[in-house]
Formats: C-alpha cells, structure tokens, sequence
C-alpha cells in the first residue's frame, strides 16, 4: 500500500549525509527569508500579478536573468568544490570527496552551466532586447513563452530536488554516457534526476525557440527586411533555429534513456541487443550543436558592441550574417569529433574532422569583421568593450585548441584529457559567458533605468581575465602531462598538484570577479540617481532598442517606427524622422497557466524519479487539462486606448526634461573603497535605529 | 583631466597586461621544471609522429592567429578615443577585395591543415598493424571494474593492472570490455587512446622505441573506482621480456573461469596480479556473452551479462 | 496597386500557423530518431522471431487504408469549415474520429497479440524499438483523437466561430503530419520486413 502512493521513496530518502544537509538547510533558509520579506512588505499579490503571471518578456527577461544568475552561483560553488578537491587529493590523500560524490559534482556543474545558466541568461536577453530591436511590442506567443520560463524553473527545481529527496545526482558526467547511465550502472534516482531536469527545461527551450524564430521572421517593423536586422538578433535567429533543429534530438534521446532504465527496454544495454554506442552518437548530435546554440547570441552582441563603441556601422555586415549562418549550418555535421577514439574507420574520422575544421572560417570572417570595424573607428573603452577585448584572446585560445583537437591522431592523445577541459572552457567562459556579461553591462541601462558602475566593472573584467588565465593554462599544462580529466585522485609521484593548486587560485581571483560582478549592481543601485538614463539612449546607439525610454513602457514602442536602412535608429537620429498618430494598443493579458503547467510538468517528472506512477498519471492529466483550457481561452488579450498612450508618452517626456542627463563620465563612480565605506555606514544606521526602536 | 586619467590608466592597462602575461610564462616553466611532460616525450613511434603532427598544426595556426591577434589588439590601441592623432571615418566600410582576403585567406589555412590532417589519420589509423620487420605480440585486454585484464595468448600468462612489452616490437593489444561501462585504455607515452567496450573488439596497435616504464590510464569515466583503474607497462629487450613471461608463467594462480568470475567483481585500486594458463576460450566468450545481436543464431538465451 | 493592410487578427492567424509548422518539425526530427534508432536496432532479435515473423501484413494494410481514408474525410471536413456548413463539418470529422479509433483499436489489438505472446518491448532490442516508434506514432493518434472529440464538442456549442476554424486547421494539419508518418512507419517497418 505504502510503494503505490509512495513509489520507491523512504525515509533513507530524506536528507542524512553533510552535504545534502547543508544544501537543504541553505535552500529552505533562502526560501523562507524569500516568503518572510514578501509577508512584511505584503508583497505577495504584486508579485503575482506583476512578475509571475506577467507574459511580458522584458519581465520574463528579468526573471531568466535572476534565476540564471542565482544558478551561476550555484554551479560555481560546485566548480570550487572541484578545484579544491583536485588540489587536495594528491597521492594517499584522498581528499575531501569521496568519488561517487565527487562525480556528482562536476555531472551537476556540468548541466547546470550549460542549461540553467547559459540558456537561462541567453533567453533572458533575447527575450528582452530582440522585440525591441525589431520594433515588436511581445512575442509571437506570450502564452508559450511563460511557459517556457516555467518550464525552465521547473528544470531549476528538479535539478536541485536531489538535496531533498534521494541524496544523489547522476555520476555519469555532464552527458551521461551509456552504458554507464543504465540502470545496470547507475541503479540509483541520480540519473532520473539528470533525465527529468532536463527534459522539462528541454521542453521549454524548444517552445522558445519556436516562439523566437516566429518573432523574429514575422513581427519585424515595416521596412525592416532580414539584411537590416540587427547582429544581435541574427545571432539569436541562427542560434534558435539550430535549437529548433536538435533539441527534438534530445528530447527523444532522452525518452529512450528513461524507457529503458523504467520499463526495461533494450536501447543502450550492454544485453539484449542494445547499443550503447547509438547513445553516443544521438546525445552528441544533439551536444555539439547546443554548444554553437549559447555562442550564435554571444557572437551578435559582440558585433553590436563593437560597432557602437566604435562610433562605426558594423563592417561586411553581410559577410558577417554568412558567418553566423555558416556556423549555424556547420554546427550540425560535426558532432563525430566528440568521439574520435570509439573506434569509427580513418575514412569517418577525417571527414569529420575536415567538417570540424571549416567552422573555424566562418568564424574568422567575423573576427575579420570585428578588426574592420574597430579600423578608424573613435573607439571607447567602456565596461562591454573591456569584456570584448577579454573575449577575443581567449576565445582565439579556445578556437586553436579546438582545431587541434579537430585532428584524428592528435586527438587520440587529448581525448578526455584537461587539455579538452581547458579547450571548451576557453570558448564557453570566454565567448558565451563573457558575451553575456557584456551583453548585461552593455543593455543593462536600457533595462534598469540607470547605467552600471564603470569602475567596478573594470575590476570585475579584470578578474574573470586574470582568473582564467591562472585558472585554465595550468589545465593546458596538465593534459599535455597526460592528466585525465574526473580524477578524483592522482598519484603523487605525477607532479600534477602544484598545478591543481595553481587553477585553484586562478579559481579564487574568478570568485572575486563574481563578487564583484554583485559589488558593481549594488554600487550602481546606490549611486542609480546620478547614474540614470533619462534619455534611452546612454551611449549613442545605433539599433532600435535605443529608440524607446528606459525602462521601456509596456508596450515598448508607442508608434512602432518605419525602417528604412540597417541601423535604423542612428538614421532616425540624423534623419529626426517625424512621429506618426498614435493608434491603439493591443496587450496580452497575464496569465498563470505557464506556472500551473510547469507544476504538473514537474510533478510528473518526480513522480517518474520515484516511480510514484500516480502522481506521474495525475500530472500528465493535469498538463493536458491546463493545456485544453488555455487554448479555449478566448479572452486572452486587452487594449490600451490611443489617448491612453499619448498620455504616458508626454508624461514620459517631460521626465526627460526635467531630470538631469545621465552622466556617461564615469570619474565619478564610486571606487571599492567608497563602496565598502557606504555599505558599513548603512549597516550602522540599521543597526543603530533598531536599537532606537527597541528603546 | 579626465582624459589624462583614462591615458595613464589605458597606459598601465597594456602594461600590466604584458607583464602579466610573461609572469605566467615564468610561473608555468618554473612549475614545469623536473616535470614529464608526456606529449613532448613520446616513447615510440605512433606517439612520434603525433607529437610531430601536434607541433606542426599548432605552428601553423599560430603563424596565421598571432598576426591576427596582433592586428586586432593593435587597432584597439591605436584607435581609441584619446588618441587625437588616429584618423576616424564614420562610414562602413566597404571592399570587395577585402571580401574575398577574409573568406579565402582563413580557407587556405584550413585546406593546407586539412591536406596534413587526411593523410596522417589514414597513416596514423589505431587499428591498422605496423610493419616493423617483426611478428606482432597479441595482447587481449578486458577492461573490468576497476582494472585491466591484460591476457597473452602466446606466452599463456595474464596479467593485472602491468603490461610488459618488448622493445621495438609492434603489439597489437585487443580492446574489449566485460560488465563494465565504456572505458578508455590510454598509453600517452607510446600513442593514443581507444575505447575498449563490451561487445566490440577494437585493435589499438602500438610499438615503444625506448626502454622504460610508461603509465597508463582509463581515459573515460566508467564508476566510481575510474580514477584508480592505472597500470603500469614496462618496455623491455626481448630476452627480459621472454624472461619475465617465463617467470609469470610460474605463478601460482591460473587464470580459470572461476577465479575470472572473482576478477569481475568490482574493485578499485586493483594492486598488480600475475596469472598462469588462462583458459583458452576466456576471451571469445567474452565476447559471446553480447553476441547474438545481429539476427545471428548463436547468441543464446541462457548466458545473459550478469549484471548489478 | 491595391495594398492589403493585415488586421491584427490575420497576422496573428498567420504566425500561429508558421508556429505550427514549425512545431511539427521538431516532432518530425523526434519521429526520425526513432526511425534511425529502428534502423540501427531492428535487427537485434538476439535469436528470437524478427518482424517477418511476427508482423501481419493485412493489418497493417488496413491501418494504412483506414488512416488515408480518414486524412481524405478530414480534408473535406476542412472544405466545409471554410464554407462555414457546420453540419458537414461535424458529419465528416466525425467520420475522422471513427476511422482513427478503428485505426487504433486495430494497432492495440496487434500489440495486445504481441504481448500475450511474450514479444513485450523489454525482450530485446529490435522489440523495444518497434513499439516505441509505432507506440510512439499511436500516442500521436490519440492526443489527436482526444483534440479533435474536444475541438467538436466547442463547435457543438459555440459554433463554427473564426477561431474554431483556425483550430481546425490547425487540427487538420496534425492529422495530415500523422498519416504522413504512418507511411513512413508502414514502408520501413512492415513492408521492408518482408522483403
């Protein structure tokens, strides 16, 4: 009676061993310090109406942003636990880990960077910054891109469930080989936990990439043809049409993992005529592409950055779109090189490789691209350029390495070496992560309101580029020495610890960019009245997003403007094209179906863990009711009368005249010393007015 | 005054940057010191010619990435705002020749890479022999929780977690793998790695030119006891290796089917063990326990894999 | 020259179309790993009976008969929502709606045969691919059963409304998807068995 409503769950489940203590312990901390500031401020029913159930998806955006930021910390601790393993586990020291766990750790930070926090800050970006760059007011589909959000908290959910509930993660790796992720190998919930989380956020990013592709290809501003667009949105065009392409891949791949480890089928067993190596092969055409998936974005901010603080118009734009869509195309034929050393004949392995090869010149051409337009440009070293500077060295590093490994017979000696580790590290951190954070910096004014910390910023960038070179080239080093990559322990008599040690350093000076990177928003939040942008437009843009207030009304573009060249709104600006009559706005009302979707969603996926097949039952029942009500919803969208917006446009105007301009010099922006003496002022002044108060 | 500021700081920054760069360089050659670096000391001609390959491609793409590089850092420099003396032009630009410069100059790189890459993964193919004037030694490997099998069908010994070869023989050593999830079998002093799994047979072919003791690893994570799956292989002259195999074959144990099944229980950090007259038939049924899977009728029923 | 000014509605109507498209060929790429996954595995019988032995070519002829028919009826049922004849509409994706549970009722009849004889997807390989790509193509059918049964119930009562005949389509492109895959299932799997 107990295992049909429970399934497989016990009390041996709940949390008994330190670390699942003390990740349970912080969760429940933070959430119940959450429900508490809610309570006291009695904020519960504006963040329902105003952020949950909001479809807008500059909210959307902000909610991926701070969730996915929360994540990044989340995988970073997992990466510290890394590095101070490796350095401590030398010779008879076994270290602080014991494996199993250890192979839990780098599994989760694994998937937790590449699916929660790059796909997380990636979506939030595009979800706030391409409709206003096309001049859209929404989405193509609010409705499926709360979801999808939710979809994807749901997957944030499932993936830190394991605290909870079971105590194990998958060991298998970020890609959970098979044999090594069956049943046989794995008996225990971890890899369930690896399955579910995410096949819902899977399921999500596939309803966003839909939803992105129809934006992008049908709500374009009139005038605006697709080799006017911005770079930023080609970039997130290619990218989510490779993502449309192979996330089907994974989400089918997935099924069969869960088919044969539930219901005992024979796709990847090592008996009765599975094949493992199919399993390879599957989760690999998916892999490799997803990869190119978090850089396409990365590649377009870039090009909006430098040709913004360059005070140039990109240059070979078109060559520039070629290349992002030669990478794109390329992306999806290459996934063999991932396993050069399986066993596949020479004739397989050097087309492969050759296909490998030739992403590098798509790619060139938009360095190409990037020196052009720098070439007499008025170039000014803000925060996002600093990050582009970052990302160019680095990524080079990560674009050579990669083609070396590009070689069947030099691969066989790199494979599943820390050479490999540094080579993806170098392009992931230096190109996506560092495309984020300058895309951040770069839109975050437009976003909040008010620019952020220069001077911080600074020291922020410097950190992570200091950090990585300390951190990664003694990774280089290692696999050169023929170090593999998952040791839990090594042979003293290697010599390998003091390099260990040296990327555990490296590491440190990566947290305190981190730190700092949290620094930099709470001393701009501070100093938000001299740093505000009261014009919408902070450094002289060049796209459409500039166009609009900042933050921008609800409905983004009062008058969605008239597009007659790239750049479209450095021509309004020469041009001071005219305004046109305001006209009614249609809006898409909230709604909360994406929230009660995702709990079923996950619900389900539990259940699945658990093997509670009720709950799974119930749930799926549950998803297909929510899914069927939604759809015969007909009163999903409401109206904003013309005189309704000419109103908040004037009023919006006026705020610009009266309010000082912002203050692009940043010689005034508070330095660390200053922030640290603020912060210590106002933790006194709280400390001494509740003292008052208690008196 | 501001923009004196911004000069000495965009000053300091290049600065800083160099010096940081060449510290690292001292700090990584210091720490390298005394240290092997296995890829740069290959041991046998397989591993020789990927390190070969391995510079050259590397030199190659440095030669065409550093100017690159140089050029892009160098435009940051010389363009930047304060530098009133830089010439600025506002407008795209433009050029066909410039077109066709960066598509095809990053073309030929790739077709003079690709032209070294083809040829060398048919040469350098792991599982084609190498011709060395000698018969050569056949070493069947079975990758297990958490060790290597290493069984000699010749010399009618087994070993655990220690391979001995000799000198200048090309050896072919057989790659499978029995209850045990993919695993890699990696020898980075004498050539590459391959993946030795359950129901295949791969050949990695392999000959050591330098006398010695070489480390070898599990390349792929396959457990929890992954890090600790090491052996140990020991080039020797061929009367020392003729000895030796001659000593194993003394040992005490025989490698029979039961004690195999005893082998096949999971255990890290298998310390070396030495067998005697391993049963002939070992390592095809092996083979045969995942056989059966191509419609073939003779994969049977009862003999399933036994599994956790 | 005359210029036709999208309402809000017609562009709205055209994007969820494009969407839909779009939709169905992720669920095409979902459908061709289990083709490729069937192509690589079917022949994993690890001794036992292979599909020649235990397929039944007249059931599937009927299936595939039966499925064309009913693509047939819903494209006229189609024509008539466009007329906006909602008795026809009912009448012929009614027809729709019994022709695709013959469909079904026969393929559970064929798995319900498999079962009871041992052949269940945990035997091996070739077995669990067979039924997850047709199981897969049947749980397809089903969603668009229970689709179609809700979307004429509406029509029942609210009428053919603007926005029950986009629904419609929608449904009707899905029907459409579905037989198209069901050909592909019919040749690789059933027929290739016998050759």
């Amino acid at each position: 009676m107990k295992e049909f409503w429970l399934g497989k769950l016990n009390s041996h489940a709940l949390p008994h061993e330190w670390f699942t203590i003390l990740g349970s312990i912080s969760f429940i901390m933070l959430g119940l310090t959450v429900i508490a500031l809610l309570t006291y401020t009695k904020r519960w029913k504006w963040l329902w109406n105003e952020w949950l159930t909001s479809v807008d998806p500059k909210k959307i955006g902000i909610m991926y942003f701070i969730v996915g930021g929360f994540m990044l910390l989340r995988g970073g601790l997992d990466a510290i636990m890394i590095w101070l393993q490796q350095s401590l586990s030398s010779g008879a020291s076994h270290g602080y880990l014991s494996a199993e766990h250890f192979q839990q750790v780098f599994t989760a930070h694994g998937n937790i960077m590449v699916f929660f926090v790059a796909m997380g800050l990636i979506f939030g970006l595009i979800n706030y910054i391409v409709p206003l760059q096309i001049g859209a007011r929404d989405l193509a589909s609010p409705f499926m891109n709360t979801l999808g959000f939710w979809l994807y908290v749901a997957g944030v959910v499932m993936v830190n469930m394991f605290f909870l509930f079971g105590g194990e993660y998958a060991a298998t790796g970020w890609l959970a080989v098979a044999p090594l992720s069956g049943k046989a190998f794995s008996p225990g919930v971890g890899v369930d936990y690896w399955i579910w989380s995410l096949q819902i956020s899977g399921v999500g990013t596939t309803l966003g990439a839909i939803n992105f592709i129809m934006t992008i290809l049908k709500m374009r501003a009139k005038g605006m043809t697709l080799l006017k667009m911005p770079l930023f949105t080609w970039g997130s065009l290619c990218s989510m049409i490779m993502a449309v392409s192979v996330f089907p891949l994974l989400t089918m791949t997935l099924f069969l993992v869960f088919f044969d480890r539930y219901f005992g089928t024979h796709f990847f067993t090592t008996d009765a005529g599975g094949n493992a190596m199919m399993y390879t092969n599957l989760i690999w055409m998916w892999g490799h592409p997803e990869v190119y998936i978090l850089m396409l974005p990365s590649f377009g901010v870039f090009s909006e950055i430098v040709s913004t603080f360059s005070h140039k118009p990109i240059a070979y734009y078109k060559s520039n779109v070629l290349g992002m869509i030669g990478v794109s195309t390329l992306a999806l034929s290459v996934w063999l090189h991932h396993f050069f050393t399986m066993g596949a004949s020479a004739e397989v392995n050097s087309a492969f490789g050759v296909a490998t090869m030739i992403i590098a010149i798509p790619t060139t051409v938009l360095v190409f691209s990037w020196i052009a337009t720098m070439y007499k440009g008025r170039i000014r070293f803000t925060t996002p350029m600093l990050w582009f500077l970052g990302f160019i060295g680095i990524f080079a590093l990560g674009g050579i390495s990669g083609v070396l490994l590009a070689i069947p017979p030099v691969d066989f000696q790199l494979h599943n070496s820390l050479f490999l580790v540094a080579h993806f590290h170098s392009t992931v951190i230096g190109g996506v992560l560092f495309g984020i954070f300058a895309g951040l910096n770069y839109w975050f004014p437009k976003i909040a309101g008010f620019r952020l910390n220069e001077r911080i910023g600074r020291y922020a960038v410097w950190c992570w580029i200091i950090g990585f070179f300390v951190a990664f080239t003694p990774l280089y080093v290692l696999g050169l020495m023929g170090a593999t990559r998952r040791l839990d322990h090594y042979d003293a008599s290697k010599g390998w610890q003091p390099f260990y040690i040296m990327a555990f350093v490296g590491g440190l000076i990566i947290a305190a960019g981190v730190a700092l990177q949290i620094v930099q928003i709470i001393a701009s939040f501070i100093q938000r009245k001299r740093l505000r942008d009261t014009t919408g437009d902070p450094w002289d843009g060049r796209t459409l997003e500039w166009a609009t207030a900042s933050p921008p009304p609800s409905y983004n573009f009062a008058v969605i403007p008239q597009v007659s060249t790239r750049d479209a709104y450095f021509e309004m600006k020469q041009l001071h094209t005219p305004k046109h009559a305001y006209e009614d706005i249609h809006m898409p009302k909230n709604t909360a179906s994406g929230i009660y979707i995702s709990i079923f969603a996950f619900l389900a996926g539990f259940g699945f863990v658990w093997e509670i097949n009720w709950l799974a039952v119930v749930s799926i029942i549950g998803i297909i009711v929510c899914l069927i009500t939604r759809t015969f919803n007909e009163d999903s969208e409401y109206t904003i009368p013309a005189e309704v917006v000419k109103k908040m446009e004037k009023a919006q105007a006026a705020k610009v005249r009266t309010e000082h301009g912002s203050n692009s010099d940043d010689e005034a922006d508070m330095g660390l010393i200053e922030f640290v003496k603020t912060v210590l002022a106002w933790a006194l002044g709280m400390a001494l007015s509740i003292v008052r108060k208690k008196r | 005054m501001a923009k004196h500021k911004k000069k000495i700081r965009e000053g300091r920054a290049v600065g800083l940057t160099f010096l940081g760069l060449i510290g690292l360089g001292l700090v990584v050659a210091w720490l390298l010191r005394g240290n092997d670096v296995i890829l740069f000391n290959p041991k046998g001609l397989i591993a020789t010619e990927q390190h070969r390959l391995m510079l050259t491609s590397t030199l190659i793409m440095l030669g065409f990435a550093v100017p690159v590089l140089v050029t892009l850092y160098f435009f940051a420099w010389k363009f930047r705002e304060t530098n009133q003396k830089a010439t600025h032009n506002p407008n795209v630009s433009r050029g066909r020749v410039a077109v066709l410069a960066f598509w095809g100059i990053p073309t030929v790189i790739m077709l003079v890479l690709a032209s070294l890459m083809i040829p060398a993964t048919f040469k350098l193919e792991p599982q084609d022999s190498i011709e060395a004037g000698k018969d050569p030694l056949t070493i069947q490997v079975v990758a297990l929780r958490w060790k290597w099998l290493f069984i000699y069908p010749e010399q009618n010994i087994a070993t655990v977690n220690y391979a001995q070869i000799p000198i200048d023989t090309p050896v072919k050593f057989e790659l499978t793998a029995d209850e045990t999830p993919m695993s890699s079998f990696w020898i980075p002093h004498l050539g590459g790695q391959l993946y030795a799994m359950t129901e295949h047979v791969n050949q990695l072919n392999l000959i050591a030119d330098t006398l010695g003791d070489y480390e070898g690893s599990a390349a792929e994570i396959n457990g929890a006891g992954f890090a600790g799956m090491r052996f140990i292989t020991r080039v020797s002259t061929q009367d020392d290796f003729d000895t030796w195999a001659h000593e194993t074959k003394q040992s005490p144990t025989e490698l029979s089917t039961p004690e195999y099944k005893n082998l096949l229980e999971p255990s890290e950090n298998h310390p070396v063990a030495s067998y005697k007259d391993p049963d002939p038939n070992l390592y095809s049924t092996i083979l045969s326990k995942y056989a059966g899977s191509h419609g073939g009728s003779h994969g049977s029923h009862t003999q399933n894999a036994r599994e956790h | 020259m005359t210029h036709h000014v999208e309402t809000h509605e017609e562009a709205a109507n055209d994007r969820v179309m494009f969407g839909f498209w779009v939709y169905l060929m992720t669920d095409l790429l979902m459908f061709a790993i289990l083709f490729a996954v069937y192509a690589v595995l079917h022949g994993n019988t690890m001794g036992g009976p292979a599909g020649r032995d235990l397929f039944k070519p007249e059931l599937a002829l009927a299936e595939t008969l039966i499925l064309l028919t009913s693509s047939f009826t819903a494209g006229i049922g189609m024509i008539a929502a466009r007329r906006g004849i909602k008795r026809q509409v009912l009448v012929w994706f009614g027809i729709t709606f019994l022709l695709g549970l013959a469909f079904l009722g026969i393929e559970l009849f064929e798995f319900a045969e498999f079962i009871h004889e041992g052949h269940t997807m945990t035997v091996n390989a070739f077995l669990s691919s067979f039924f997850v790509l047709v199981g897969t193509h049947g749980l397809h059918i089903t969603s668009g059963l229970l689709w179609l049964a809700i979307l004429l119930a509406f029509i029942t009562k609210r009428g053919l409304t603007k926005a029950n005949v986009r629904k419609l389509a929608l449904l009707s492109l899905f029907w459409h998807f579905l037989d198209i895959v069901w050909i592909f299932i019919f040749t690789v799997v059933y027929l290739r068995a016998f050759v």
